[in-house]
């Protein structure tokens, strides 16, 4: 009779017209939505890489600014994907009552979730794609191998926005979202080779880093960047891969044992 | 008569309180079903466990010949819901809103829009098809949200306090349009506050208290079953000291709260007679109603 919050996620095509709701307000602020994403990466790059980069050596055989272009990939995908997963999700769980409207039709909790995390990773897919261009537009990276880093910022998308919403399912309010942003997000940019490589860090810390999410999509972006296929792709994709799945997992029965009693 | 909603002995607790307490219902085809009951009586949970959108501590249930909670999902496909609280998506249009809702049944662009003129015209929102939802009144989105539980031409309408804030105009017209569903053979599952609503526009209804289901009929029949025909209202003052001296002389039953005494009566005519005589009181005679049903029943004391 009961229903198992731990049963399997059952998928279907039903998240399809939930995301292209989520798509349709997206594109009423598309034109700042798409400034942001472009502005963020320029800032980051302009102002650290031209700054750092004037002081700093070559690092790990290429110039500082492209250094830092392989982390900003990551990092940006990251951030937009958390954000939308655990500002924008909760808004749409709690504040605005839209799953409540969506649950009331024919599609299930499990079609809702899925429809978050997979417009997230659409947000980080765009952030990603902008990150490129600025990448390109600097004339930093002249490799058709960065094209790659594109279906890897959805990678990272889909990663970061499962992760995220275990924490929108556990959130009493928006305020928690700090915990996670100071003790998880800003940490793993730190620890995960975004701005320094992550050799400089001593052991403990590089063994924490090695089981990050974050560390093995820079280890990925990189190299593209540099026009070199990653060592160890598969690994670091299996990790990614590994994060999205356990993440969906754990959000879903969070998320039923929270909507669903 | 073929039931399109059925539960049977359910049971919901939150926290170790019994919120629904062996609720039963059997609803039928083209029945207008209320589901009366003072706040937190538990008729948004019973709605709720009804769609199959939160699970059951036990009992039966069954909607539109689906298991629920299990298959609730198919048969949420020819169910539309007005919910308590509006959740229209404030960042579309009217017409927006109605369009990305019929999406979730799996209906085609096509289809949706092909029905979003009848459904605004019911709604009485024509010229506002492509207003933004923070310009509309309450009324207007009552209505909105009306039309939207609407958008798949469902055959069973859930509405939870449909009628809740807003002004007698509107409140009016949403009742008329409740009324043409009826008369088209939709099924309606309601709850509310308002006992003319539930009386105008029920069949027959439930009273819920405490999670349980405390009557069910009716209203006529609730009404002639409960309580005398007539009522006395009684104001003034001194309306205590009255009551206390003479109310049980001419009434079979009376309450008294604050300044009113309201005396429950077969025949009025003595006690109108007395009241005649003592001229510093005030009162009202009229014939029992649904109301005076529910405050036997549940009580004159605030429930939270
Ligand atoms: N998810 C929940 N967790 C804990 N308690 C809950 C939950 N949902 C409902 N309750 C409690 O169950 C009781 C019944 O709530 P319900 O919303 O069903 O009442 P209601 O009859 O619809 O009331 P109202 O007229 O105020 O809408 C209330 O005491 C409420 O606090
Ligand atoms: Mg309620």
């Amino acid at each position: 009779m009961r229903m198992n919050p731990f049963a399997p996620p059952r998928l279907s095509l039903r998240f399809v017209p939930i995301w292209r709701r989520h798509f349709l307000v997206w594109k009423k602020v598309a034109a700042t939505s798409i400034l942001g994403h472009l502005a963020d990466p320029v800032i980051y790059m302009l102002g650290l890489g031209y700054g750092l980069g004037s002081l700093l050596p070559q690092m790990e055989g290429t110039s500082y600014l492209l250094f830092l272009a392989g982390g900003t990939v990551c990092y940006s995908t990251m951030n937009s994907a958390s954000f939308e997963a655990l500002y924008s999700g909760f808004s749409r769980m709690h504040e605005q009552r839209t799953w409540d409207a969506i649950l009331n039709t024919p599609v299930t909790l499990d079609d809702v979730v899925l429809a978050e995390i997979l417009w997230s990773a659409s947000k980080s897919l765009m952030a990603g794609a902008a990150v490129l261009l600025v990448i390109w537009l600097l004339g930093l990276s002249h490799t058709w191998l960065s094209l790659w880093t594109i279906p890897l910022a959805l990678l990272v998308g889909l990663c970061f926005a499962s992760l995220g919403l275990i924490i929108t399912a556990l959130a009493p309010s928006y305020d928690f979202f700090m915990y996670y942003f100071t003790l998880v997000i800003t940490p793993m940019m730190l620890l995960c080779g975004v701005f320094f490589p992550v050799t400089q860090l001593p052991p403990v810390l590089q063994t924490v880093s090695a089981i990050l999410p974050l560390s093995h999509a820079v280890d990925i972006a990189r190299p593209l960047l540099n026009g070199a296929l990653p060592s160890h792709a598969v690994l670091h994709v299996a990790v990614l891969l590994g994060y999205t799945l356990a993440g969906f997992y754990v959000s879903l029965v969070l998320f039923r044992r929270r909507l669903s009693r | 008569m073929s039931a399109v909603i059925s539960a049977q002995n359910l049971h919901k607790s939150y926290a170790g309180q019994e919120v629904v307490n062996g609720v039963s219902i059997t609803i039928h085809k083209g029945e207008c079903y209320g589901l009366l009951g003072p706040n937190g009586a538990g008729k948004t949970t019973t709605l709720r466990l009804l769609l199959g959108l939160i699970d059951p501590d036990g009992g039966e249930l069954r909607l539109l010949d689906h298991a629920v909670p299990r298959h609730a999902r198919e048969a949420r496909l020819r169910v539309g819901v007005v919910p308590q609280m509006d959740n229209l998506d404030p960042d579309f249009s009217v017409a927006e809103n109605l369009l990305v809702y019929g999406r979730y049944f799996g209906m085609k662009d096509s289809e949706i829009e092909a029905r979003i003129p009848a459904l605004l015209e019911f709604a009485n929102l024509i010229h506002k098809r492509d207003a933004k939802i923070p310009t509309l009144s309450g009324g207007m989105k009552r209505r909105l949200t009306l039309a939207r539980a609407l958008v798949n031409d469902p055959e069973i309408i859930f509405l939870d306090e449909p009628t809740t804030g807003l002004d007698p105009q509107a409140r009016h017209l949403i009742w008329q349009r409740l009324r043409e569903l009826t008369a088209q053979g939709k099924t309606l599952l309601l709850t509310t506050h308002f006992m003319d609503e539930a009386e105008r526009l029920c069949h027959r209804l439930a009273i819920l208290d405490q999670g349980r289901m405390i009557a069910q009929d009716t209203p006529q029949a609730l009404i002639a079953q409960h309580i005398e025909p007539q009522v006395v209202e009684v104001f003034g003052e001194r309306v205590p000291q009255w009551a206390q001296q003479h109310a049980a002389q001419y009434a079979q039953r009376f309450e008294v709260s604050g300044e009113t005494a309201f005396c429950y009566v077969s025949d009025a005519q003595p006690l109108l007679a007395h009241l005649r005589g003592h001229g510093a009181l005030r009162y009202l005679h009229r014939p029992a109603n649904l109301e005076d049903v529910f405050l036997k029943l549940t009580g004159r004391e605030m429930r939270e």
